[in-house]
């Protein structure tokens, strides 16, 4: 199965990527724009054709280092 | 005193750690590759200098925090043992769970090569006896993340237990936003654990530790190491 493990950035913790890609857009002539939150997908292959564990695995690899849950949440899709 | 110093893919400061350890030991410390499992027998002082440990791929410090040595320096840590992390070292500990927090992106998205200033927070540990408490001095700086990030209840606890070490401030003593190049939250530069025998900061005291680099300012977090573990 194919898992995918989004990461981004804590609420309320300071993101300063996603701010200078904000600023850029702005300067490129984008209005309206408001918070820009910038995080990163991380693909994984696995054996497991049981989505139910692919994801409880996924999830713990996440924890164990994809994601630092200090200053990122994570969450976990399988297909 | 015997040392040992961590290297890990990617770790570049580990010679300058060497000088600075040997001027205040006199002994030359231990190089030890990541792939260790253990660390040597008598070891009094684990050091993770700086670097970019695995290319910072994934984040600062990531998978050094899961290389077989670090296992060893965690029991190390565990039995009391003392650890010091300089840089890409302090971001390791913080993913290795050693130290609280972690190390964020510099807020001006800037890497910082840069002399800074530090003002002793707290005086009277294994890494900070030979400093007065509110002693200033200076240290190089050379990072990308080293924008020190505690949520609320974590930063309150350091600060309300004495565990802060050290805070960015001005050549004057003065702890101000300015003085903050990278943001770290409440200027804080170095922290400490519970046990005060595990210490993490960004900038570099290694690599002031002799006339010849420009000032000796970081003599003192060795020499003071010195001391305490030979009367520990």
């Amino acid at each position: 199965m194919k898992a995918r493990v989004y990461v981004m950035p804590k609420a309320g913790v300071l993101d300063p990527q996603g701010k200078a890609i904000g600023h850029a857009l702005e300067g490129l002539g984008f209005t309206g724009l408001g918070e820009v939150r910038a995080g990163k997908v991380i693909e994984l292959e696995l054996a497991e054709t049981d989505p139910a564990k692919a994801k409880a695995q996924a999830e713990e690899m996440a924890r164990r280092l994809l994601a630092n849950t200090v200053i990122e949440s994570f969450r976990v899709e399988v297909a | 005193m015997k040392a040992v110093i961590v290297v890990f893919p990617g770790t570049n400061r580990e010679r300058d750690m060497a000088i600075a350890l040997e001027r205040a030991t006199g002994i030359k410390p231990v190089m030890l590759f990541h792939r260790e499992g253990e660390l040597p027998a008598g070891t009094d002082l684990v050091v993770l200098p700086g670097g970019f440990s695995y290319g910072d791929y994934l984040r600062c410090g990531a998978m050094a925090a899961q290389s077989p040595v670090m296992g060893a320096v965690k029991r190390f840590a565990e039995r009391g043992g003392h650890v010091l992390g300089v840089c890409n070292g302090f971001q390791i500990l913080c993913e290795a769970g050693l130290l609280p927090g972690a190390l964020l992106r510099n807020a001006s998205l800037r890497f910082l090569s840069m002399d800074c200033h530090m003002r002793v927070e707290r005086a009277g540990t294994p890494f900070t006896a030979h400093w007065q408490q509110g002693a200033v001095f200076r240290a190089p700086m050379a990072h990308g993340d080293g924008n020190w990030f505690g949520d609320d209840e974590t930063h309150a606890r350091l600060v309300g237990e004495g565990l802060v070490a050290f805070r960015y401030c001005t050549p004057e003593g003065q702890v101000t936003p300015e003085a903050n190049r990278n943001g770290a939250r409440d200027n804080i530069a170095g922290i400490l654990s519970p046990n005060l025998r595990v210490c993490g900061l960004m900038p570099h005291p290694e690599d002031l530790v002799d006339p010849l680099m420009g000032g000796e300012d970081g003599l003192p977090m060795f020499t003071s190491l010195v001391e305490s573990l030979a009367t520990a």
